[in-house]
């Protein structure tokens, strides 16, 4: 049994008291004496030239301090983007402006054009209907295949074409590839969609800008992910503000799912702004603006084919996608369909040969980046629901082919074929463990009930793997990305014994004030009360890169063991001084250090007291205070994986898809809070299913986002899912980091998509529509009856 | 301006308001209490459903000014005359029922008033009547079992695999 608020306990979360009671303090509950609002005025065409704009009469409305357009950025950098790609053949992407204010033209809807500065948020709003833009609309560049072809309107107008670039990996063993294809018995095709959709954390985003002239200081208060990546790209590339004169807070977030990553331009706006007015500046997202402004995640458009020898063994994949990165470069958003897609595409296989080509596509839209899982859930969908057609078409059982094809636990740490090496895995141990907490011997009585009732029902699995843990800084320095990619922590211990741990890692749901404690109580042996986590302020925080790619408690957490290492190696030597024993006889037990094969001992609060007030203290050798700071960057990738299964009930008079049942069965590794991982695997089911059912985000011939709004985008709602059955005890521990944990945030919306398509195909061929082998994400019932019937 | 004033968890307060001050603005940008969150314009999401008159509410579909002289409850005043937490915030807590915590005041407000009127609600009844409630990191599950503990029936069976 763990320890209560050890390593492995299902310790309650301590942030729950507040948020459970109304004191959580997120962005918008910051209010700063003398704010002034700011109302971002944005394009409604898709695409079109500015031919002027007149502030005069907005100027003249009551409270309005200031309207800003792009002409007062001229002397500012654009929003830069993070990662740069190169080419299949050897050229860098091209990588267009992307000013704070639309400059010139407007790109897609919700393209800001004027920042209207008034003492309240309402007449700000109101002054915004005052505010004149001459527009002459352009044609939209909205589907990205006929965005590519010759002649076609440009995104901008600056740049050769649409294409942002033309990506293949790996680009040597594409005439291998094409070769075991031209010698398979068997090719599977398959062409999809996975659909754009939208993070919608709870809480919209929000920006509040301050400077004080006494100072020089900036402050910007923002719904981040990453507070020290907004301060160094806001920062550097922007504003050109140097970091000690610039502090970023990102206090309590209501969720990102990636959609907090990014530097926005609001955030540069609102920081800028508070100069220029000397008020502090405050924006609010409503929820209209946020399905505009924030980033979009997926939007890819495959061709993927399988070869398979006369035996069924997976001998080549090659795919073809088109992503779409929507009007500007967001800060990662050339990283996610390449690196961080490409490289999952051997999946949970021994797939020897694999080609995978990218074009990524500017279009009219709003621009796309990481939402949860990131390129993996992308590749896991077209691997997960091409294989299972595969088995469809020869016949065989979709779980045995499956098998056939794992990477078996004797092949690691295995080399795939797309630059990766997975360390550990039991991939059979995950299948087995997802059949038992599935029922699946029991699904063929369940099928027989439905149909009594008139319903179809099916059973759909997948198998996932990904990449988290992101990442060691020199490999992805090599692939392109424009910053490093380790975390921070200090460990400063009081001289009580109480102790504070900065963390570069910042929560936006993910529970680490109590988890990360739960670690550091672990390895001292006290009271995980004694802890305190503080996270989300540069101003005491070490300069850290943030939460997203489920890297946490793989990559942070690795920073607070080895920063903690340094703690418990130097409170030996002040035991080791006070115990007047050699510090290699010392050990450390629940909290007490003791001269080993001894009874004499010395507790830890008396060996912090000695730290700082150190009159018995081998002061000649040893510095006074316990605190120290560490930087981990991991070694490799972790890789997490894990068998989903989901059984639907189709109506076949409505083409109604109901999820009756969800099992997963994760390998993360070691598990610090089962109930935290429990969480995060429901909440990524919850987006998956979302996915694959409900959610869409829409845009008409005329680039207006038809899903602009909750009342249009199907958000999962508390009726539309059943409980879950979350089983995580299969494990592999990740080799290369002090915890040996992977990361669980992303997976349950990773691998949950090509469950619930498979089994609504499944459903619909055991009831004998063996014509429908793809239905496209979202699963509505328009089109599974249109399949059906079609 | 006009005056509005009204009764929130006991106490009476009052600020100034437009005719079209949202009875969420009323009680976030006027009295600070800023416990009741917005998540939505089109009073979908229910983070900001407090009670008024005993009633739930979607504060951002009501005008301050049309609920003056009302009873409101908000999140701040859901925890017991102690300051320890009500038994649906326990739940809440120990079935994990929250993440981010941002769409956490209109859950626990809108599953104060199920309890209410259903003591021993179903699970399918809990999901039901959460419907117009949005949570984007539970997936719900642990919200319902919350809701369900809350009501004092038993949940250890809930989403775990058939032994
Ligand atoms: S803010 Fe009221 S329902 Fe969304
Ligand atoms: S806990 Fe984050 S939205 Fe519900």
């Amino acid at each position: 049994m763990p320890k209560d608020g050890g390593i492995g306990a299902s310790t309650k979360r301590r942030e729950d008291m507040r948020f459970l009671t109304g004191k959580g303090r997120y962005t918008d509950d910051i209010n700063i004496r003398g704010q002034v609002h700011a109302h971002f005025l944005r394009s409604d065409v898709a695409h079109g030239r500015i031919n002027g704009i007149d502030l005069s009469a907005a100027e003249a409305m009551p409270g309005v301090l200031r309207i800003l357009t792009a002409a007062d950025f001229a002397a500012v950098g654009g929003i830069p983007c993070g990662w740069q790609v190169t080419d299949r053949h050897g050229q860098v992407m091209q990588e267009p402006k992307h000013p704070v204010l639309a400059d010139g033209k407007v790109r897609h809807v919700g393209d800001p054009i004027a920042m209207i500065i008034a003492e309240t948020y309402e007449q700000a709003r109101d002054a915004a209907e005052a505010v004149l833009v001459d527009i002459t609309e352009l044609t939209p560049v909205l589907d990205m295949k006929a965005a590519l072809a010759e002649g076609a309107v440009k995104v901008h107008d600056d740049l050769t074409s649409n294409l942002c670039y033309d990506w293949g990996f790996v680009e040597e063993n594409k005439a291998a590839v094409d070769a075991a294809f031209a010698k398979a018995a068997h090719v599977t095709t398959l062409e999809l969609v996975n659909n754009r959709l939208v993070a919608n954390p709870m809480e919209p985003r929000v920006a509040v800008g301050d400077f004080e002239s006494h100072s020089d200081q900036y402050t910007l208060y923002t719904t981040s992910q990453n507070p020290h990546v907004i301060r160094l790209l806001m920062g550097a590339f922007v504003l050109g503000i140097p970091e000690h004169k610039l502090r970023v807070v990102a206090p309590d977030v209501g969720g990102g799912f990636g959609s907090k990553i990014y530097h926005y331009a609001e955030e540069a706006a609102v920081t800028f702004a508070a100069r220029l007015v000397g008020r502090p500046v405050k924006w609010t997202s409503s929820r209209s603006e946020a399905f505009i402004s924030d980033a979009h995640g997926r939007d890819h458009v495959t061709k993927i084919e399988l070869a398979l020898d006369d035996e069924n063994n997976f001998t080549a994949l090659r795919t073809d996608t088109y992503a779409n990165m929507g009007a500007y470069l967001s800060t990662f958003a050339p990283s996610i369909p390449t690196w961080l897609h490409g490289t999952l595409m051997a999946g949970n296989y021994k797939t020897p040969l694999i080609y995978v080509n990218v074009k990524a596509v500017f279009t009219n839209t709003v621009p796309v980046d990481a939402y949860r899982g990131a390129g993996r859930p992308e590749a896991t969908f077209q691997l997960e629901r091409l294989v299972d057609k595969a088995a469809r078409e020869l016949g065989v059982d979709p779980v045995d082919l499956r098998r056939q094809n794992f990477i078996t636990p004797d092949m690691f740490p295995y080399q795939t074929p797309v630059a990766v090496v997975y360390d550990t895995g039991n991939y059979q141990a995950t299948m087995d463990k997802l059949l038992e907490i599935s029922d699946h011997a029991g699904f063929e009585a369940r099928r027989a009930e439905s149909a009594t009732r008139g319903k179809l029902r099916g059973f759909g699995i997948a198998h996932y793997i990904e990449a988290c843990g992101i990442a060691p800084s020199n490999l992805v320095g090599q692939l392109g990305a424009r910053a490093g990619l380790y975390e921070s922590a200090t460990v400063r211990v009081n001289a009580t014994g109480s102790i504070s741990v900065y963390t570069g890692s910042h929560s936006h749901g993910q529970g680490h004030e109590t988890s990360f404690a739960q670690v550091v109580a672990e390895m001292i042996g006290i009271d995980a009360n004694q802890i305190d986590i503080v996270h989300g302020d540069t101003s005491n925080t070490p300069m850290g890169m943030g939460t997203y790619g489920s890297r946490s408690l793989a990559v942070g957490g690795s920073a607070i063991v080895k920063a903690t290492n340094k703690i418990i190696n130097k409170a030996k030597k002040i035991a080791a001084h006070l115990l007047e024993a050699s510090e290699a006889d010392i050990e450390l037990k629940d909290g007490k250090f003791a001269v080993a094969g001894t009874d004499k001992s010395v507790d830890w609060a008396g060996v912090t007291l000695a730290a700082y007030v150190p009159h018995n203290y081998p002061l000649e050798s040893l510095e006074p205070g316990l605190e120290e700071t560490a930087f981990y960057d991991p070694s490799n990738f972790t890789y997490p994986s894990g068998a989903y299964g989901c059984e639907v009930e189709v109506d076949p008079d409505t083409g109604k898809v109901q999820v009756l049942s969800f099992a997963a069965a994760d390998d993360f590794g070691n598990i610090v809070n089962p109930m935290i991982v429990e969480g995060q695997v429901q909440g990524g089911l919850a987006q998956g299913i979302g996915q694959a059912l409900l959610e869409n985000c829409a845009y008409d011939g005329n680039g207006q986002l038809l899903s602009g709004s909750f009342m249009d985008y199907a958000m999962p709602r508390a009726d539309d899912l059943p409980m879950f059955t979350v089983d995580h005890s299969c494990i592999t521990p990740c080799t290369h980091n002090p915890l040996g944990v992977k990361g669980c945030g992303e997976a349950g919306a990773i691998g949950s998509p090509p469950a619930v398509v498979n089994a609504v195909i499944d459903a619909l061929q055991r009831a004998g529509h063996a014509h429908v082998t793809h239905i496209d994400m979202p699963v509505t019932p328009a089109r599974v009856w249109a399949a059906m019937n079609g | 301006m006009t005056k509005v004033t009204m009764t929130v968890n006991g106490k009476t307060v009052s600020a100034d308001t437009e005719g079209r001050t949202l009875l969420s603005s009323f009680l976030r940008d006027g009295l600070g209490m800023t416990g009741t969150h917005i998540g939505c314009d089109t009073s979908q999401c229910g983070a900001c459903l407090v009670h008024v008159d005993g009633k739930a509410v979607k504060s951002c579909s009501v005008f301050a000014q049309e609920v003056a002289g009302a009873q409101v409850r908000t999140i701040e005043g859901m925890a017991n005359a102690d300051g320890s937490l009500s038994v649906i915030q326990q739940a809440f807590q120990d079935h994990h029922g929250l993440q981010c915590g941002f769409c956490t005041p209109g859950m626990v407000m809108s599953a104060a008033a199920l309890l209410a009127e259903n003591p021993k609600p179903t699970e399918h009844e809990v999901r039901h009547y959460l419907e117009g409630n949005l949570c984007r990191c539970t997936g719900y599950h642990n919200i319902v079992k919350a809701v369900l503990a809350a009501s004092g029936q038993d949940v250890s069976g809930l989403g775990v695999a058939a032994e």
